[in-house]
């Protein structure tokens, strides 16, 4: 069924992405005085992790409202300056919780 | 050696928060027709929780060559704006040899981590910070790969909100502490929804809605709200 070797699949997807990262790591040296540029790079991880994120979240469990359980409980934990790992297992449980007992006590109608 | 250290500790969590989403990872790639090594080997090969993502169904289903590839690049095409990131937070102490070693380990959280370092960053906590991440993300797709098929389905459906929760981790505190942030991840979120639910919109494939969304939502906030002086320096506070 496969076109290519599992191993050829394998080097282009490493080779692609470890050049993305490496070529601007090792081009790039000098101090960059832009503002604009600065400004940029600044918000970009933000912004990056943020699209990633919403809407994408909302059907990465089972049901949309175990979903928006889990990224609730994320940003709450997350606000309140809560480290990486407990956010994520927060958001883990959350989801657990409504989807072990919250779709029986609420309204099937909210169940999508 | 104090440096190296610390890296290894602010890199603990995220390679914890890696064991759980690799492990989310394993499950997925296994279910869908690869072998648990195969799986691991592209853990241990691509580290990238998006981009892996996304090769597991072309792969399995024999996808074409360039398809993989365009979508590889076109998802970690941000890695590259990361790296631009992070080359300007490298002190003296990192060499052209780690740059070209370092760049492989430069993953969305690594980068969130050495990017919210207050001035410059070294090689010794460059050195710290990657080991764990790197350890947790490849144990947690074996383990994954191997004991996915046995676990009930209610507990994979909870991992599947792990990265996200490891992303909203990120995102969040530094959302609450500057104003501009905030504006920049509303608008992103609002861009992303708009590439997601309007019509013709929402036949741009994922990867360039990436791209798209966080370039001209940071370009904005970049002409809105520029870094001063002070914040140059690196402190990303308001």
């Amino acid at each position: 069924m496969n076109n290519y070797p599992f191993v050829v699949y394998l080097l282009a997807m490493a080779g692609v992405t470890y050049l993305i990262r490496m070529l601007p790591l090792v081009l790039i040296k000098k101090k960059i005085e832009n503002k604009f540029i600065l400004s940029f790079l600044h918000y970009i991880p933000y912004a990056v992790l943020t699209v990633m994120t919403i809407p994408a979240v909302f059907s990465s469990t089972a049901h949309i409202i175990s979903a928006i359980f889990g990224f609730i409980a994320a940003l709450i934990a997350a606000w309140r300056d809560k480290s990486l790992p407990v956010v994520a297992a927060v958001a883990c449980a959350a989801v657990l919780i409504y989807e072990l007992v919250g779709q029986y006590l609420l309204p099937q109608i909210l169940v999508f | 050696m104090k440096l190296f250290k610390k890296g290894i500790i602010d890199g603990l969590p995220i390679g914890i928060g890696y064991l759980s989403v690799s492990f989310a990872f394993g499950i997925f790639a296994v279910a869908a027709g690869l072998s648990s090594f195969e799986t691991l080997f592209i853990s241990m090969t691509n580290l990238t929780s998006a981009g892996q993502l996304a090769a597991v169904p072309i792969i399995a289903s024999g996808g074409l060559m360039s398809e993989l590839i365009s979508a590889q690049a076109i998802i970690n095409l941000r890695y590259a704006l990361m790296s631009i990131s992070l080359s300007q937070k490298f002190d003296g102490s990192i060499k052209l040899f780690d740059r070209f070693f370092l760049a492989f380990f430069n993953t969305d959280e690594v980068f969130a981590v050495a990017a919210s370092k207050e001035g410059q960053v070294s090689k010794s906590y460059m050195y710290g910070l990657i080991i764990t991440p790197y350890l947790g993300w490849s144990l947690g797709t074996i383990i994954g790969a191997t004991l996915g098929n046995i676990l009930p389905e209610i507990v994979t459906s909870a991992l599947g909100i792990a990265i996200y929760g490891m992303f909203i981790a990120i995102v969040t505190p530094m959302a609450r502490k500057s104003r501009p942030v905030l504006i920049c991840v509303i608008f992103s979120a609002l861009l992303s929804c708009a590439f997601k639910f309007l019509p013709i919109l929402n036949t741009v494939p994922g990867g360039f809605v990436i791209i798209i969304c966080a370039v001209i939502a940071a370009a904005a906030c970049a002409v809105l709200f520029p870094l001063d002086e002070k914040e140059k320096e690196g402190t990303a506070n308001e």
